[in-house]
């Protein structure tokens, strides 16, 4: 094992440019701890953003050595063979200052893909039971671990090449909420993910199942919300 | 693209398998039998049979093709939606009177 990391971070907003900094290597190291060496020990004016750093939070993603991914539970060791780090912002998102991009868009294609459940009972109505081992269930488990990071959405093509493009964790959330049988606004929900920039925009590249670093698979998904958009437009039950 | 596109898209190409299938086993029986074109040509002529086999190709390629080309173009050049749409409509409003003269000239000569 070297003695020191070479790592490159990017500095600065978009015209910003990548500056080298020698870190110490350490057992166990994750890419987060050499971001947090270098703000701590060299440069306090690095921005990032982190916050549980044990992979339950999906706020430190950033790209790393080409692929995005999330830098607290991304150790060196995996990574950083040759000793040599590229660290830079999330692909496919504005970056603010250095290591941190603004999100907003992201969390905003959420809202348009109809990603908020919509009770179907009140408070006062009696719990309704849902089989864990029923189909729409399984569906529905299968894509809810999604840690909002953003790593499928900066590694997708598609959303690098078609702006109003929702991106696999809105649709992958949206799918979840049309297999959850106590939501009531499944319709809505399915026009939203119909429109142009919808699921139908998907190529299905596999960039986002590959890099999930919860092993989701968004293009499942997505392939899930094409063909029930599809039966529900032949039924006439949404409108384009 | 969006849910009536994708539908489309979906039909055509799966209206299209079996006539690829077909097309092809015509070719191959062509060839493999010397066939001129005065042969195939006196086989066609005149035969509703193949007008309606490649009139629904010929549409089916027409539709499929141009939704095609309107995801390429609206993905790849600064056109936007509408832009892509009206170029798109045009090529396959081209493939569609190009494929319906190549099937008169088989048919009706």
């Amino acid at each position: 094992m070297p003695a020191d990391l070479s790592v490159s971070l990017w500095r600065g907003a978009k015209d910003g440019r990548y500056e080298t900094y020698s870190v110490p290597r350490r057992e166990s190291q994750t890419v987060l701890d050499v971001v947090t060496f270098v703000q701590r020990h060299i440069d306090p004016t690095l921005s990032y953003r982190f916050a549980c750093r044990v992979g339950v939070c999906g706020s430190c993603a950033m790209t790393v050595n080409g692929k995005p991914r999330w830098t607290c539970r991304t150790h060196v060791s995996k990574v950083a063979g040759s000793g040599r780090l590229e660290i830079g912002p999330l692909e496919n998102l504005t970056v603010i200052k250095d290591l941190a991009t603004d999100m907003e868009p992201f969390f905003e294609k959420w809202q348009q893909a109809q990603g908020v459940f919509a009770p179907s009972r009140t408070r006062y109505d009696a719990i309704e039971q849902i089989r864990p081992d029923s189909p729409a269930r399984r569906a529905a488990d299968a894509a809810i671990e999604c840690i909002n990071c953003g790593v499928c959405y900066a590694a997708c093509d598609t959303v690098r090449w078609n702006n109003d493009y929702l991106g696999p964790a809105a649709l992958t959330r949206a799918w979840t909420l049309v297999n959850d049988e106590r939501d009531a606004s499944n319709t809505a929900r399915l026009q939203a993910v119909s429109a142009a920039g919808g699921c139908h925009a998907c190529h299905s590249h596999q960039s986002c199942q590959e890099l999930c670093p919860q092993t989701l698979n968004p293009t499942a998904s997505i392939a899930g919300l094409k063909r029930r958009t599809a039966a529900a437009y032949l039924k006439g039950e949404i409108k384009i | 693209m969006n849910v009536r596109l994708y539908v489309w898209q979906r039909a055509t190409a799966a209206l299209m398998a079996p006539l690829v299938l077909v097309h092809i086993a015509v070719i191959f029986y062509a060839t493999r039998h010397g066939m001129s074109a005065a042969d195939i040509l006196s086989r066609t002529s005149g035969s509703a049979a193949w007008a309606a086999f490649y009139g629904l190709f010929v549409a089916a390629v027409s539709v499929h093709a141009s939704i095609g080309v309107r995801n390429i173009l609206s993905e790849w050049s600064p056109l936007k939606d509408r832009g892509s749409g009206a170029l798109a409509i045009a090529f396959g409003l081209l493939l569609a009177v190009l494929g319906a003269r190549a099937i008169f000239a088989v048919v009706l000569s």
